[in-house]
């Protein structure tokens, strides 16, 4: 047996494995996947000198804890969180050493929702498409975590960077979103539309890596009838007949039939996968450039 | 046509049917293939085709405006054959809504022609249409919570394979054995947009 490779001890609340995700497969209903907070998990590939398309480990909530079988070099970034090796504190945000056998246990969010671990070589599952990620709408890539799962590791090919701390943004308090209006805000009243550029939403509790839900003002429509399903792009804010915005996240299908009224840009999209349960959320519209 | 913009780097180009949204679709893909166009994805859909990760959407949205639709291109490639069990339990509730006998539903169904109007809602499903509109049948007041994998079902204008077990609204009329999705095989998908499609009833039909 390779020696290559990491032991799951604690899964969390749902741990799984991700890298740049599954694009160009749209067309037959296979949803982008990918990290959710793409900022934080190309910090960690490059803090363990992985290439930026390497595999890492997203957790949500609760951490997870890992036993490499060989010595490897872990970096934690994302959401703030107690790192430690074997019971030690370790950095946060910087690579660190980790022996054979040692426990790695990346604890709770301080703040924040989604840690990013990164392991010198990345995650070495079999890519599905070319992508490892755990795709949670459609079940491609490996299942999330759980204890006792052996993920093998590749091998490592970079340098991991001499830094004592990267920065990083912190979790939004107030999440922001950049938003440009269209294709389908005329299926809704122009006072809907004011109601939803001007009024505050909060991070609902059932979003996921399919969607961020909000609560809120519900948008109401200025059209009646239904919508025939059309194509779905990372960022599209659908409203459903509840009338809460919902914005589509990684895992989103890849085709649907509720109105999009407008479409967040990419850059704020790390910043929605930090957003914790009831923070307040603006949509904010900006031109296109 | 319509184009309106997505986002950043998106276009929705939207046409008055469903067959100038194969047009398109086919011609778009044409584009890409000759180099002409540049896009990440081409989604097409019941009555539009979106186009995502595009370097310059004003430009393209400004020539597509101007440009007239060519007719589809007729289509040399071959029809994937579908072997199918008539015995889904929404055949009756079918039947009734087409007012005419259960094997009769086997005998339409089995003699269409269908093609992969557009993929969504699972890896490898496809929406087929070719059924006239007076086969369009509702979905399921209730939803059931599991369909099994290679149901064969109606919804609407359409009819589609669940490529594996899920929850699903449509009217089950059969069974398959094909594999619609298996990705450690080239291509995954059975059908993509596009693809024809018969279906043959098969043993115990």
């Amino acid at each position: 047996m390779t020696d290559r490779a990491l032991a799951v001890v604690r899964a969390g609340a749902l741990t799984t494995v991700q890298d740049a995700g599954r694009p160009g497969h749209a067309h037959l209903g296979v949803p982008r996947s990918g990290a959710l907070d793409r900022t934080a998990a190309d910090l960690v590939n490059r803090l363990v000198g992985n290439a930026p398309a390497a595999a890492v480990l997203e957790t949500t909530l609760d951490g997870c804890a890992v036993r490499p079988r060989s010595a490897v070099t872990v970096a934690v970034a994302g959401a703030p969180c107690r790192v430690t090796v074997d019971g030690r504190p370790v950095a946060w945000g910087a690579p660190v050493r980790v022996p054979a056998g040692a426990l790695l246990d990346v604890g709770p969010a301080v703040s924040g929702l989604r840690a990013y671990v990164g392991v010198s070589g990345g995650i070495a599952v079999e890519p599905v498409l070319g992508s490892r990620s755990t795709d949670l709408l459609s079940g491609l890539g490996p299942a999330p975590l759980a204890v006792g799962t052996v993920l093998p590791l590749g091998r490592p090919s970079g340098v991991h960077a001499r830094v004592d701390v990267a920065p990083q943004p912190a979790p939004p308090a107030e999440l922001v979103l950049r938003v440009t209006l269209g294709p389908r805000d005329g299926w809704f009243t122009p006072e809907s539309v004011r109601t939803f550029l001007s009024r505050f939403y909060r991070v609902s509790s059932a979003s996921n890596r399919i969607g961020l839900r909000t609560e809120g003002p519900a948008l109401e429509r200025a059209r009646p009838g239904e919508l025939a399903s059309e194509g779905m792009v990372l960022g599209a804010v659908q409203v459903p007949p509840d009338g809460r915005p919902v914005v589509f996240l990684a895992d989103h299908p890849t085709t649907g039939g509720y109105p999009v009224i407008a479409v967040v840009r990419a850059a704020d999209l790390p910043a929605a996968a930090q957003a914790v349960p009831g923070t307040p959320v603006r949509f904010v519209a900006v031109r296109r450039r | 046509m319509k184009v309106l913009p997505v986002g950043e780097d998106a276009l929705l180009v939207e046409v008055s049917s469903g067959d100038e949204a194969q047009a398109l679709h086919a011609e778009l893909l044409r584009r890409r293939a000759e180099g002409s166009l540049s896009a990440r994805e081409i989604v097409p859909a019941a009555r539009t085709v979106l186009l995502d990760g595009l370097d310059s959407p004003a430009r393209l949205a400004a020539e597509l405006t101007a440009a007239d639709l060519p007719p589809a291109p007729p289509r040399a490639r071959d029809v994937v054959e579908i072997p199918v069990r008539y015995d889904g339990p929404d055949l009756a509730d079918v039947a009734a809504h087409w007012g005419v006998p259960e094997r009769e539903v086997a005998r339409i169904h089995g003699a269409t022609e269908f093609r992969v109007a557009f993929c969504g809602f699972a890896p490898g499903f496809g929406y087929l249409t070719g059924l006239p509109p007076r086969y369009d049948v509702p979905r399921r007041a209730t939803p059931r919570t599991a369909v099994p994998a290679g149901s064969v079902a109606l919804a609407g204008p359409y009819t589609g394979v669940y490529p594996r077990s899920s929850p699903g609204g449509w009217q089950l009329i059969g069974t398959t054995d094909a594999v619609l999705w298996d990705h450690a095989r080239v291509p995954a998908a059975l059908l993509s947009p596009g693809t024809r499609v018969r279906f043959v009833p098969g043993a115990g039909s």
